[in-house]
């Protein structure tokens, strides 16, 4: 569903993603997980169109994504659930949503349609649809980002850094929606720094290392590669290059 | 090419399934089309395009880490210029980068060229080296997980499952033969009987008392379990054997014929390569078509043995492997000396996104070009057998008029060829000239001479002789 092939994008001046190749196919959650600063937020952005990359290519569903807005991108069917959130918190529960439906904006029955459906699934947001994000707890907040992409009726969503911030017992709760949104079919590409987490609930998953994608497979192999488990999951021993 | 394996009852399987089994391997068998079981559907009959996304991706990935972890490596890269983030973008970009050769591994002996430290390494095989060290394979505990899983591909596309009874003819030892047909019928659920090489007789009892219903074997030991069985008055109707999955050397058609006819077995051929894992890196369905490639872990160039340059698909040339998913011992452009082509079109099987191999033509260091053209002498050889029924002992010799090249075929003359009848000599060698015209696009000059007219080695006749470079006689 969607091919990254040798993108290379710099952040300013630096050189951010040198060579990343990753895909998604329709159905699976793909896990892209590194440290600070490996990349991962950059390949988000050349993804949806905020950075494009000077080199390479970014294909989704046979079509080529470069050089189009981020607005085209999302009625591609590409939907962001960014990075901190980033709810508009002056506007309410419900403004949000239909600021998720932005691209259907002519058709508001749908609008309202696919609200409901997701006030059925998140009570919690139908009980304060009228009341302003910003009051809304960091846990709730997410649930409303993830919904306010899920409005756009997206072919592929990608979750950035989505347990960033939260509680545990609140992380576990949006790894259980991430995991339900999988059952129903959804294609799923999760950033993240919490390792465990994002392999144990991924089809596939890569690693990144300073612009690069250093290892892949499927999540459950990652999990358990002395590599992974060293860096990101604090076992293991020093490397051949690091002797 | 040409594999063997390893020793006894290794511990390493039973922690490596133990902690294994069940999380992501085995896949489930599933039936594709006519019955033709696959053992893992969403690798094997991926589209081209999602092959080729995965051999960018694990190849990127490969250099990277082949670049920092591997010296061997580093310094090639470095010498060329080459840096793995700008100058790879494309599959066709690892044509910039030299070929690694059976030489560089023995050079790197023992440990030199592996990417991971030794505690990551759990088993190590070697291959047998004629000239210098022994090249020494390295594998993690993952490798040897994906090694399973790719003798379990073949093994399922050449008919084996759970309920057969599978006999291991390939030796036992430093060699990746047997452990690696064991890993995958193991994998598979077949009940596997590691009879190693030799002792012909007791191979054939076992046969017949533990109802062996596949035989692993090399094309050569096939037919000499069917002469055994011949003398010892055994009717291969009577056995249980079903499948002859064959590898180790190169065969023909008409080998393949033999055995499926003298042993009644279905017969398929695959390829493994010590170096780059042992067997699985490719094998014949049912179909029997060709040899699919596993593209999703190896990535296959075909080249002019002489000027490495790249062929295409059709060309007959060396096979050059790039491992893709090899951590203790990562190869890019390992020249494997065999020589074969890439199959076009597709197989029946659904196997269609990969590409498949054809039967291995021979041993590139025996490749002799002659006019520009690539020849096997051996081949020459099974050409004559062909025309006259049996060996001859023959010379392929190459000799220089002026500035041009001859190809000239020196057949010893033995009593059953020493024929009063001038007109029969003369009929064999018109028939002989025709033939090899017909095979190789040249037309040699057939001569009949006296035994000692040709030039041994240690006792042996050689197959070729090269008179090119000193004044013609």
């Amino acid at each position: 569903m969607l091919n990254v092939k040798s993108v290379h994008t710099y952040y300013g001046n630096i050189h951010a993603l040198k060579g990343v190749s990753l895909h998604v196919r329709a159905g699976e959650i793909v896990s892209l997980i590194g440290a600070n600063g490996a990349g991962k937020t950059t390949l988000v952005q050349s993804i949806c169109g905020f950075n494009r990359p000077r080199k390479g290519a970014i294909e989704f569903r046979g079509e080529d994504l470069s050089g189009r807005g981020a607005e085209q991108i999302v009625q591609q069917g590409i939907a962001l659930v960014p990075e901190g959130r980033q709810i508009f918190a002056t506007l309410s529960v419900e403004n949000n949503l239909e600021m998720g439906g932005f691209i259907h904006r002519r058709r508001p029955d749908r609008i309202h349609r696919d609200m409901d459906r997701l006030f059925e699934r998140f009570p919690i947001l139908g009980q304060r649809r009228r009341q302003l994000a910003g009051t809304l707890s960091g846990g709730e907040q997410q649930m409303l980002a993830i919904s306010r992409a899920l409005m756009s009726r997206p072919q592929l969503l990608i979750l950035d850094e989505p347990s960033m911030g939260l509680a545990p017992l609140v992380i576990r709760d949006i790894f259980r929606i991430i995991g339900e949104l999988r059952q129903e079919g959804r294609t799923i590409l999760l950033i993240e720094q919490n390792a465990r987490a994002a392999l144990r609930i991924a089809d596939r998953g890569y690693v990144m290392e300073t612009g690069k994608v250093v290892l892949q497979g499927e999540g459950s192999m990652l999990l358990r590669h002395r590599q992974v488990q060293r860096a990101y999951l604090g076992k293991g021993s020093k490397e051949i290059w690091e002797a | 090419m040409g594999f063997d394996t390893d020793t006894d009852t290794d511990t390493d399987t039973d922690t490596d399934t133990g902690e294994v089994a069940g999380v992501i391997q085995p896949n489930l068998t599933v039936n594709q089309g006519e019955n033709m079981p696959i053992w893992e559907p969403a690798k094997e009959c991926m589209s081209r395009d999602e092959v080729r996304q995965l051999q960018l991706e694990r190849l990127q990935a490969t250099l990277n880490r082949v670049y920092r972890n591997v010296s061997f490596y580093r310094k090639m890269f470095d010498r060329i210029g080459f840096v793995p983030e700008d100058d790879f973008a494309d599959l066709q970009d690892l044509q910039r980068l030299p070929f690694t050769t059976s030489r560089d591994l023995s050079d790197s002996y023992p440990y030199a060229m592996f990417a991971v430290p030794l505690r990551e390494v759990v088993r190590v095989h070697s291959s047998s080296a004629t000239t210098g060290n022994p090249r020494v394979v390295g594998y993690t505990r993952r490798d040897l997980k994906t090694w399973s899983t790719l003798v379990a591909r073949i093994l399922s596309a050449a008919g084996v499952d759970t309920e057969d009874v599978i006999q291991v003819t390939f030796a036992y030892g430093l060699m990746t033969g047997g452990l690696g047909i064991q890993y995958g019928a193991e994998l598979i659920g077949a009940s596997v009987l590691p009879t190693s090489v030799g002792r012909t007789e007791r191979q054939v009892r076992i046969m017949q008392d533990f109802r062996t219903s596949v035989l692993v074997s090399t094309p050569s030991y096939a037919l000499l379990i069917a002469d055994r069985m011949e003398q010892l008055g055994i009717d291969p109707k009577t056995l249980s054997l079903k499948y002859c999955v064959c590898a180790g050397e190169p065969w023909t058609e008409a080998m393949r014929l033999e055995i499926e006819q003298r042993l009644f077995v279905r017969a398929t051929d695959n390829y493994g390569i010590s170096e780059v894992i042992g067997p699985g890196v490719a094998g014949e369905c049912l179909e029997q078509t060709g040899m699919h490639l596993a593209e999703d872990h190896f990535y296959a160039e075909i080249i002019d043995p002489v000027s490495g340059r790249v062929l295409e698909e059709g060309e007959e040339g060396e096979l050059v492997l790039t491992t893709l998913t090899r951590e203790a011992l990562p190869l890019i452009r390992y020249r494997t000396g065999d020589v074969c082509s890439i199959l076009p079109g597709s197989c029946a099987c659904g196997r269609t996104g990969v590409r498949r191999l054809s039967r291995l033509r021979g041993r590139c260091d025996d490749v002799v070009i002659i006019k520009g053209i690539n020849i096997i002498p051996a081949r020459i050889g099974d050409l004559l057998e062909r025309i006259r029924g049996e060996r001859m002992l023959y010379q392929v010799v190459a000799t220089r008029e002026g500035h041009s090249d001859q190809l000239e075929i020196w057949i010893a003359v033995t009593e059953e060829l020493f024929f009063d009848k001038m007109r029969e000599q003369r009929t064999l060698v018109d028939v002989i000239r025709n033939k090899v015209s017909n095979f190789i696009g040249i037309t040699p000059r057939v001569r009949l001479v006296e035994k000692s007219s040709l030039q041994e080695e240690n006792g042996v006749v050689k197959l070729f002789v090269d008179l090119r470079a000193a004044p013609a006689a």
